[in-house]
C-alpha cells in the first residue's frame, strides 16, 4: 500500500516514455515486501517518502530539499553531496538523503556482475534509487544517511576496487565518448586517455585545491558525442592532419543508391535519391570537395575537418592517418558571466601512450599552475582567461601562438605592449626629452 | 535495524583504508567482439530505428540495440536490465552519454528479437520500460538534472518535465524523420548541471523573484562577505536590520539588479529564491555541439517564461512540439535546428513557430549582449 497519496505524480505513470514514478513505486513495494529479508541500513520506506516529498513539490511548485551540509568520507573533499529534506517530520525516510558519486568505467561499459555488485551495496545501504548516470558522467547513488558513507566507501574500494567520483572545487570525474571501442571515427583512444588522466589526478579529484570545479572531456572526433567543447574546462577533441581517405568504388555505390547515405540516419522519410552534389559537395563548409566524372576529390589543404562528408558517406571516406587531438580551453555554462564555448588552445597534439601522455600532462599542469595562481575564488578557468586574456593563457600554457587560435584578429588597436616588446624599453629621461621639445 | 559493519572501524579510520584508486579499467567490461576489434572498426549503419550495425576491418559484425530510460532508476530496474543482458547480450550492457541503454548482439535476427522484447516490457502504469529508438535523424533521450527529486536550487522538476516532453515527442524517438538529429536537454536552474546551453532545444528552470532574506538567521548560517562576493551583478551588500528591538547583521539586496541566478543562495542558505508563482521554465533553441558543417553554437532563449504546470507542463510541451514540427517541415536535409533558424532569419523563426517576440528576449547582460543586437539594415519584413 502506498504510504502517501500522489495524485499528481500518478498522472506521470501513463504515456509511452519510461515512468520514473512507476519505477520508484516498484522499488517502494520491493522494499516493503523485502523478500530477501535484508536488514536495510537506512529507512525501508525512503522511496515512499521520496514520492511524498516530490508530490508536495508538485502541489506547491517549490523544492523541499535543504541546502547540502558538509558530509563526506574521511580525507576526501569530494564525492558526496549532502542533502536534507526540509519537512523531515512528514518524510522521515528521506530526512537525511545524501548523494554518492561513484567512478564509472570510462565509456560506460558494464557487465552484469559489476552492476549487480554495485546495486547490492546500494540496496542494503542506500535508498535503492540511482541515476545512471549523472550529467557529469559518474554513477549517482541517490540518498543515504551519514553513518553509511564510510561503509559504502569501504565496500566500494575493498570489494569492488572502485572509487568515489569528484564534487566540489576540484577535478570532476572525467568523461569520454565511447571512442575506439565502437566508433570508426575515433582519432585517438579517448577511453585510455580518460582512464590514464583520471588515475594520474586522483588527488586533484578528491581534495579540493582549485578556485572552482574543473572538467576534462574527451571526444574522439569533431562530432562531439560527449559535448566536450561546451561542457569542459579542457576538451580533447580528436582530429587529423593528412588527407581524408577516399574509396571511389564506395563513392559510386552511394551515388548509385546501393548504400544509404549517413549510415541510414534519414531512413524515416523519403528525401528522394541521394544527390552527392547537393548533399555533400555544396554543403562542405570550406568548398573543398569536387565531384566530376564520377570521381570525388578533396582539396585537403582547405578541409576544416568538419566531418560532414565522412558522416554522410562513412563507407567511402575515412579520417586520415596522422591523428591526434585539438585541445580547447574554458567552456562553461552561463553562471556567472554568460556561457562560454571552449577556445582552441592547441590545434594539434599527439596523443602518445608510449610516454604516458607526457605532453598532455605538461600542458594540463602548466594551465593549472596559472589558474591556481591567478584565478579568483569560484572562477572557472574560462572566466579567468576572459579576464586576463587568451594571450596570457597561451603564455602560461607554454604553447606557441598560432593564427588558428583566433577566428579573426583583434578589432581594436589597444595592444598591451610590454616594455620588453619596445626598442629601448619604457624608461626615458624627461631632461633628454626636453632637449628636443620646449616646455 | 541492526547496524551492519563493512569492516570499517571508526576508531581507526586509516586502518586498511584504500583510497584514490579511481574507476575500474573499462577494458574489463568490453564484450568480446568489441575488445577484439577495438580501434579497428570499418563502418556502421543504422539498420532500423534503434538498431546499429558496426562492421570491423576483420569483417566481424556487431549489432547494437539502443533503448531509452528515465535515468532515475531503481536497483530493481537495474536488476531487470542485468537479466536482459544475461539473456540476450552475453552479460554486457552499456549506458550512453544521453542515458540510453545499449546491448550488443551477434546477428540481425537477435537484434530484432531483442528490440521486440524490449518494446514489450511495460510498467504496471502502462509506460514502456525500455523503448527502443534514439538513433539517427530523430530525438534521442534527454540529458537532465535532479530537479525537485534531489536538489536545493531547482526552479522546476527535471524528471517530470522530461517525462512529459518525451511522451509528446515519442514518435520522433522511435523514427528517423527529422532533417537532422535533435538534442533536447533539461536543467532545473541556471547552474545548468545538464549543460543545456548548447542544445537544439533546451528546457531551463528559472526563478523570477529575488531572494527572500532570513534576517534573523543569516549571520549564523552564512559568511556575509561570501554572499556579497557571490553576486555577479553586485546586488548584495552588507547591512543591518532591527527586528523586535534587536539588531542583526545581515545583507540588503538591490532587487532591480537581481537576475535570479541563485548564486547568493548557494553561498548562503538564508537567501532562498524558490517561489510557486515566480518559478517556471525558459525555452531555448538552436544550440549545437558538433563541428559538422557549422560551428558549435549556443542555445538562444525564445520563450522567456512558461509557468510550472505539474504534472504535465502542457504549455511547455505545446511550445516544444510546435518548434519541432515547424523545423521538421521547413528545414533542409542535414540542417540542424539552429542552422535552419539562422538561414530563414530569427524574425522568421518567431513568425513560423507562432511565438511572440518580447522585450525579455533582447539580451541586456553585459558585453555579450551587444553581439546579439543587429548591426545591419539587412532584415526581413
Ligand atoms: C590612445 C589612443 C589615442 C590617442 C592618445 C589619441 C589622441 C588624439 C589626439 C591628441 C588627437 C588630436 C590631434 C589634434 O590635435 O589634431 C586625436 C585626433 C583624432 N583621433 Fe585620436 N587618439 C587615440 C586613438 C584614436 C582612435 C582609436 C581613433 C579612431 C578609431 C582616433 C581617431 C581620431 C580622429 C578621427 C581624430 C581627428 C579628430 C578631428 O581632428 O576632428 N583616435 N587623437
Ligand atoms: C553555483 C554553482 C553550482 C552549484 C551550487 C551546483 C550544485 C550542484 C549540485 C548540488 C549538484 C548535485 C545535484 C545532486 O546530485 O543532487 C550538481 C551537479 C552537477 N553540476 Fe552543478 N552546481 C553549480 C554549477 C554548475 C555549473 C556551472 C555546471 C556546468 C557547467 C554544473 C554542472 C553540474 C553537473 C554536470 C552535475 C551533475 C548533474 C547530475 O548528476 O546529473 N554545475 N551541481
Ligand atoms: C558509432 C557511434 C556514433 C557515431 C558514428 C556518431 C555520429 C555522430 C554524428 C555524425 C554526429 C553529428 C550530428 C550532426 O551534427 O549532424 C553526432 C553528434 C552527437 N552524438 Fe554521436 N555518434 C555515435 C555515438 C553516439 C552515442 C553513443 C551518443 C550518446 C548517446 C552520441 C551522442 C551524440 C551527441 C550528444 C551529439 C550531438 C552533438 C551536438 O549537439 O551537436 N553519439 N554523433
Ligand atoms: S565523438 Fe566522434 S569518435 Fe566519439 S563517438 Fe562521437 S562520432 Fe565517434
Ligand atoms: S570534412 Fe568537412 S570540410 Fe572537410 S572535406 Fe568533408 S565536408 Fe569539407
Ligand atoms: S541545474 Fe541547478 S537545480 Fe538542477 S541539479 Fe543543477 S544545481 Fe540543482
Ligand atoms: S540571485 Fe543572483 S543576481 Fe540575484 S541577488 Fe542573488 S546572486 Fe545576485
Amino acid at each position: 500500500m502506498a504510504k502517501h497519496k500522489t495524485p499528481l505524480l500518478d498522472q506521470l505513470e501513463s504515456g509511452p516514455w519510461p515512468s520514473f514514478v512507476s519505477d520508484i513505486k516498484q522499488e517502494a513495494d520491493a522494499r516493503a515486501k523485502n523478500e530477501k529479508g535484508l536488514d536495510y541500513q537506512i529507512p525501508v520506506d525512503c522511496p515512499d517518502d521520496l514520492l511524498g516529498v516530490l508530490e508536495m513539490s508538485y502541489t506547491d511548485g517549490e523544492t523541499h530539499w535543504k541546502h547540502g551540509g558538509i558530509v563526506g568520507v574521511f580525507g576526501y573533499g569530494g564525492g558526496v553531496i549532502g542533502r536534507y529534506c526540509d519537512q523531515p517530520q512528514m518524510f522521515p525516510g528521506v530526512a537525511h538523503f545524501h548523494t554518492v558519486r561513484v567512478a564509472q568505467p570510462n565509456g560506460k561499459w558494464y557487465n552484469t556482475e559489476l552492476l549487480r555488485n554495485l546495486i547490492k551495496i546500494w540496496e542494503l545501504r542506500g535508498s535503492g534509487l540511482t541515476n545512471m548516470h549523472g550529467a557529469t558522467g559518474d554513477i549517482v547513488f541517490l540518498g543515504t544517511t551519514t553513518p553509511q558513507l564510510e561503509e559504502i566507501f569501504w565496500e566500494l574500494t575493498h570489494d569492488l576496487e572502485i572509487d568515489l567520483g569528484g564534487s566540489g572545487s576540484n577535478l570532476r570525474t572525467p568523461a569520454t565518448c565511447l571512442g575506439m571501442s565502437r566508433c570508426e571515427y575515433a582519432c585517438y583512444d579517448t577511453q585510455e586517455l580518460c582512464y590514464n588522466l583520471t588515475q594520474e589526478y586522483q588527488d586533484e579529484l578528491h581534495r579540493p585545491a582549485f578556485p572552482y570545479k574543473f572538467k576534462f572531456k574527451f571526444d574522439g572526433c569533431p562530432n562531439g558525442c560527449v559535448a566536450a567543447i561546451a561542457r569542459s574546462d579542457l576538451s580533447f577533441i580528436g582530429t587529423w592532419k593528412d588527407p581524408i581517405k577516399v574509396d571511389q568504388e564506395a563513392v559510386a555505390a552511394y551515388v548509385g543508391g546501393e548504400i544509404a547515405p549517413n549510415a541510414g540516419a534519414h531512413a524515416g522519410r523519403d528525401w528522394g535519391a541521394f544527390d552527392i552534389q547537393k548533399e555533400v559537395v555544396d554543403l562542405c563548409p570550406s568548398n573543398c570537395i569536387s565531384y566530376e566524372d564520377g570521381k570525388l576529390a578533396i582539396d585537403h589543404k582547405e578541409c576544416v575537418r568538419c566531418m560532414h562528408c565522412i558522416n554522410t558517406m562513412p563507407r567511402a571516406l575515412k579520417v586520415g592517418d596522422e591523428r591526434g587531438c585539438s585541445v580547447l580551453c574554458g567552456a562553461k555554462a552561463p553562471i556567472l558571466d554568460g556561457p562560454q564555448m571552449g577556445s582552441l588552445l592547441v590545434p594539434f597534439m599527439e596523443v602518445n601512450k608510449d610516454d604516458d601522455y607526457q605532453a598532455i600532462k605538461d600542458l594540463i599542469e602548466n594551465i593549472w599552475d596559472w589558474w591556481m595562481e591567478e584565478g579568483k575564488n569560484r572562477e572557472r578557468i574560462g572566466e579567468t582567461m576572459k579576464r586576463l586574456g587568451m594571450a596570457a593563457l597561451i603564455d602560461a600554457a607554454g604553447v606557441p601562438v598560432d593564427a588558428r587560435q583566433v577566428q579573426e584578429p583583434r578589432h581594436n588597436p589597444y595592444i598591451f605592449w610590454k616594455a620588453e616588446d619596445v626598442e629601448g624599453g619604457w624608461d626615458r629621461d624627461i631632461n633628454e626629452f626636453r632637449k628636443r621639445h620646449q616646455r | 535495524m541492526a547496524f551492519i559493519s563493512s569492516g570499517y572501524n571508526p576508531d581507526k579510520p586509516m586502518e586498511g583504508r584504500i583510497s584514490d584508486i579511481g574507476p575500474r579499467h573499462f577494458g574489463e567490461y568490453l564484450p568480446p567482439v568489441i575488445k577484439k576489434n577495438f580501434g579497428k572498426w570499418d563502418y556502421h549503419e543504422i539498420i532500423e530505428p534503434g538498431i546499429l550495425l558496426h562492421v570491423a576491418e576483420s569483417g566481424d559484425k556487431t549489432y547494437t540495440v539502443r533503448a531509452g530510460t528515465a535515468r532515475l532508476m531503481s536497483v530493481t530496474h537495474i536488476r531487470e536490465i542485468c537479466e536482459i543482458a544475461d539473456k540476450f547480450s552475453g552479460g554486457y550492457v552499456r549506458f550512453t552519454t544521453r542515458n540510453n541503454l545499449e546491448f550488443q548482439v551477434e546477428t540481425e535476427e537477435a537484434a530484432k528479437e531483442l528490440k521486440t522484447y524490449l518494446n514489450g516490457q511495460t510498467f504496471p502504469g502502462g509506460s514502456h520500460k525500455f523503448p527502443v529508438g534514439g538513433t539517427g535523424a530523430g530525438v534521442t533521450n534527454i540529458v537532465h538534472t535532479q530537479g525537485w527529486v534531489h536538489c536545493h536550487t531547482p526552479a522546476t522538476d527535471a524528471s517530470g518535465t522530461v517525462k512529459a516532453t518525451m511522451d509528446v515527442v515519442f514518435d520522433d524517438f522511435q523514427n528517423m524523420k527529422l532533417p537532422a538529429p535533435v538534442r533536447i536537454s533539461m536543467a532545473c536552474c541556471l547552474n545548468m548541471c545538464g549543460a543545456v546551453h548548447c542544445s537544439d532545444i533546451a528546457i531551463l528552470g528559472i526563478h523570477r523573484k529575488p531572494p527572500i532574506i532570513d534576517h534573523q538567521y543569516l549571520d549564523n548560517l552564512c559568511e556575509i562577505p561570501l554572499a556579497v562576493a557571490a553576486c555577479p551583478t553586485g546586488a548584495v551588500r552588507p547591512s543591518k536590520v532591527e527586528i523586535d528591538g534587536e539588531t542583526y547583521k545581515t545583507v540588503a539586496i538591490k532587487q532591480e539588479r537581481c537576475m535570479f541566478c541563485g548564486n547568493c543562495y548557494t553561498m548562503c542558505p538564508s537567501l532562498p529564491l524558490s517561489d510557486g508563482e515566480g518559478d517556471g521554465i525558459a525555452i531555448m533553441v538552436g544550440g549545437k555541439i558538433s563541428n559538422r558543417i557549422t560551428k558549435p553554437a549556443f542555445s538562444k532563449v525564445v520563450v522567456p517564461y512558461v509557468p510550472n504546470e505539474p504534472p504535465r507542463w502542457p504549455t511547455m510541451t505545446k511550445v516544444i512540439k510546435k518548434i519541432l514540427d515547424t523545423y521538421a517541415e521547413d528545414a533542409n536535409k542535414y540542417e540542424r535546428l539552429g542552422d535552419w533558424a539562422n538561414r530563414i532569419g530569427w524574425e522568421r523563426f518567431f513568425e513560423k513557430c507562432e511565438l511572440p517576440f518580447t522585450e525579455h528576449l533582447i539580451d541586456d547582460f553585459r558585453d555579450p549582449a551587444y553581439y546579439t543586437w543587429r548591426q545591419t539594415t539587412q532584415f526581413k519584413w
